[in-house]
């Protein structure tokens, strides 16, 4: 049994298809992340999980239930928003118990539930005060604290840590990855930050235009994606892209006058193609003084920008930019004339025109 | 040679503080205390006036204050004063004012904040459609209205009672406070509308306990519109009201406007101030709520 299933699941704004027959299965207790660009349909997604918007077409199950048309509050959900979304004029106590109170839990359910969000959130001493009165990483706690004390299957994220500045926003991931450890609920999160989406994710479904592109551990989305907007939207810098084309029976690429050995290459039946992508991670690229053995191509440095651990070395090919990470001892002066040695083995392979990964 | 002049010249940091009595200053402070002064000429005139008894209006300048301040003339304006055929003051008409403004007031806010927050929170099929006939109706003269909402009352049995009146302040004021509050609830976060759906809370629940303590600006703004609006009104309820359900005003304008007799300032001048009390008391108290509500408001929409 699935914990939440989406079948066919479509949505229409009027004439705008916003989700296109959709489907996703995840797993019990399994942390799913959403992640696209803005517009991308994640959020709306989410929104759909949790019944706050109607769909068109399609079904929800949750916990093996159909509940495609229940209210928000009979899907066993719990729901954290980016705004935190806290009731300003209750305390934090108040916000927390608004929901059992209305679902009528007696007394002393709710004093023992929110007795244990406060300790499982550390919140215990801020559960008098006004929402007003905390600070931005108090009030997400709070947002998640009222997610958790009702005891609810399915935890729905979205986007809680996009208000928060940078230092907390890596705290409370840390957080949100140890409750989850901690519970072992199921977890869909919304993100556009690929960074929390490749920390969190068991698994993550990278979403355009109303479509999961990819759906797979954040291992593969990185390694292997799927398709070039997969591959362009994930890592950071962007994956290099080589336009060219595969010949000689797909064993080589031609990129300009380069020819590119394709031996080593994990993927399927490359065979001869006009159009062909062939795309390399920053640290799938290797600086030499020397042609190595094996595939390389002759470059000139132009930046060299140093991120303390490791630099970023841009080059110039062919009149086209190319990013490869270095560490530290290998910066070299702009102008040096270089040789790149590439490995093929965890190069992605796309079609131009399907822009599929090959 | 340069370098060392404008090295050793020390450049003043910041705006140059102006003067006590800068130009732009004197211009501005002389202004608002002329419009100051023309606005409350009137005020001063009439409760000078109101203090005085008829021989010393006689006398005729009407910005001298008076020596031998009398209220005579208020206790009359409340309770002697003739209007029409009744001497009965304005007492009534102050009532009859009261018992129109308070369920009018009332009615027409829990109507439209709930309409408005249904507009907002809760779109329905055709609810832009009711938006847009929302904004058109505020938009039409009342004058249109007022023969056929006479053959209405007239039908619901109504016409010529306070009820009368109550029923059309109170539907002339949807529009208008229905518009007000929509805006106001599609100004606040959407989230938090969410997460109530999520606690479980209903329609009304998220109305009562999430939504409506946080509308304390737009709620005051409405009442203040409502009883200023409705209590100044002179035109239903010379319509609607009949002869002896006048309110205030229409009372007031019947002592004023009377032709018998002798021209009592005094007493028209206390009438006068007696009937503005009620808004003017309003304004005081809530002028901040005012115009921060009508900023709120204003944000979006």
């Amino acid at each position: 049994m699935h914990s939440v299933s989406v079948k066919n699941l479509s949505l229409n704004f009027g004439a705008v298809s916003v989700l296109k027959t959709m489907n996703l299965d995840v797993e019990e207790g399994e942390f799913v992340v959403l992640l696209g660009p803005s517009g991308c349909g994640k959020s709306t997604l989410l929104n759909c999980l949790a019944g706050l918007l109607d769909i068109s077409a399609g079904e929800i199950w949750i916990k093996g239930k159909n509940v495609t048309w229940a209210e928000p509050s009979e899907r066993g959900i719990g729901m954290v928003f980016q705004s935190y979304a806290l009731y300003p004029q209750m305390t934090v106590r108040g916000n927390l118990t608004f929901g059992l109170t209305i679902a009528g839990l007696p007394k002393d359910e709710i004093e023992k539930r929110v007795a244990r969000a406060a300790e499982i959130l550390q919140i215990g001493p801020l559960l008098d005060r006004k929402p007003g009165a905390l600070s931005g990483g108090q009030r997400q706690r709070v947002a998640i604290g009222r997610a958790l004390v009702r005891d609810v299957d399915v935890f729905l994220f979205d986007e809680p840590l996009s208000n928060l500045d940078a230092k907390l926003r890596s705290e409370l991931r840390v957080e949100i990855k140890r409750l989850h450890n901690q519970l072992g609920n199921t977890m869909v999160y919304v993100t556009h930050d690929q960074i929390e989406a490749l920390t969190l994710a068991d698994r993550i479904a990278v979403m355009k235009g109303g479509v999961i592109q990819q759906l797979a551990d954040p291992h593969t989305i990185y390694n292997k994606p799927t398709n070039l907007f997969v591959a362009g939207f994930i890592g950071s810098p962007t994956m290099n892209f080589l336009h060219g084309k595969a010949i000689d029976g797909g064993t080589a690429f031609q990129f300009g006058d380069h020819r590119i050995d394709l031996s080593g290459y994990d993927g399927g039946a490359v065979g001869n193609r006009e159009a062909a992508v062939l795309g390399l991670r920053p640290e799938h690229i290797t600086v030499h003084a020397t042609a190595p053995a094996g595939p390389s191509l002759p470059a000139e440095v132009e930046i060299d920008e140093n991120l303390g651990a490791d630099s970023l070395l841009w080059l110039k090919l062919d009149g086209q930019s190319v990013c490869v990470r270095v560490p530290v001892e290998g910066r070299l002066p702009s102008g040096t004339k270089v040789h790149l040695g590439l490995d093929i083995a965890k190069a992605s392979l796309f079609d131009a025109a399907s822009e599929q990964r090959i | 040679m340069t370098a060392m002049s404008s090295a050793s010249t020390v450049t003043p940091n910041g705006a140059k503080p102006k003067p006590m009595f800068a130009p732009g200053r004197v211009l501005i402070y002389t202004l608002l205390i002329v419009t100051s002064i023309y606005y409350l000429i009137p005020l001063y005139v009439m409760v000078i006036t109101s203090l005085k008894d008829l021989d010393q209006i006689r006398e005729g300048n009407i910005f001298i204050p008076t020596m031998k301040p009398t209220f005579d003339a208020w206790i009359k304006a409340w309770s002697a004063a003739c209007t029409g055929l009744n001497c009965t003051g304005l007492a009534p008409g102050f009532w009859n004012s009261v018992f129109i403004t308070i369920p009018s007031v009332i009615v027409s806010i829990a109507v439209a904040s709930i309409s408005g927050y249904t507009l907002a929170n809760w779109p329905f099929k055709f609810a832009e459609w009711c938006f847009t006939i929302l904004l058109v109706g505020s938009f039409i003269p009342y004058q249109v209205f007022l023969y056929p909402l006479v053959i209405i009352t007239r039908e619901m049995g109504i016409y010529s009672t306070l009820y009368a009146v109550i029923f059309v302040h109170t539907v002339f004021g949807l529009p208008i406070l229905t518009l007000l509050f929509r805006n106001y609830f599609a100004s606040l976060p959407e989230e938090l509308f969410k997460a109530a759906r999520v606690d479980g809370a209903g329609y009304w629940r998220i109305f009562f306990n999430v939504l409506m303590p946080m509308s304390l600006p737009i709620f005051s703004v409405a009442v203040i519109l409502q009883v200023t609006g409705i209590w100044n009104d002179f035109l239903f309820g010379v319509i609607y009201a009949g002869p002896t359900n006048y309110p205030m005003t229409v009372q007031l304008n019947n002592i004023v406007n009377s032709l018998q007799g002798v021209k009592e300032y005094n007493v028209e001048m206390a009438a006068t101030i007696l009937t503005g009390l009620v808004p003017l008391t309003i304004y005081f108290l809530s002028g901040k709520y005012f115009v921060r509500g009508i900023a709120a408001g204003a944000v979006k929409g």
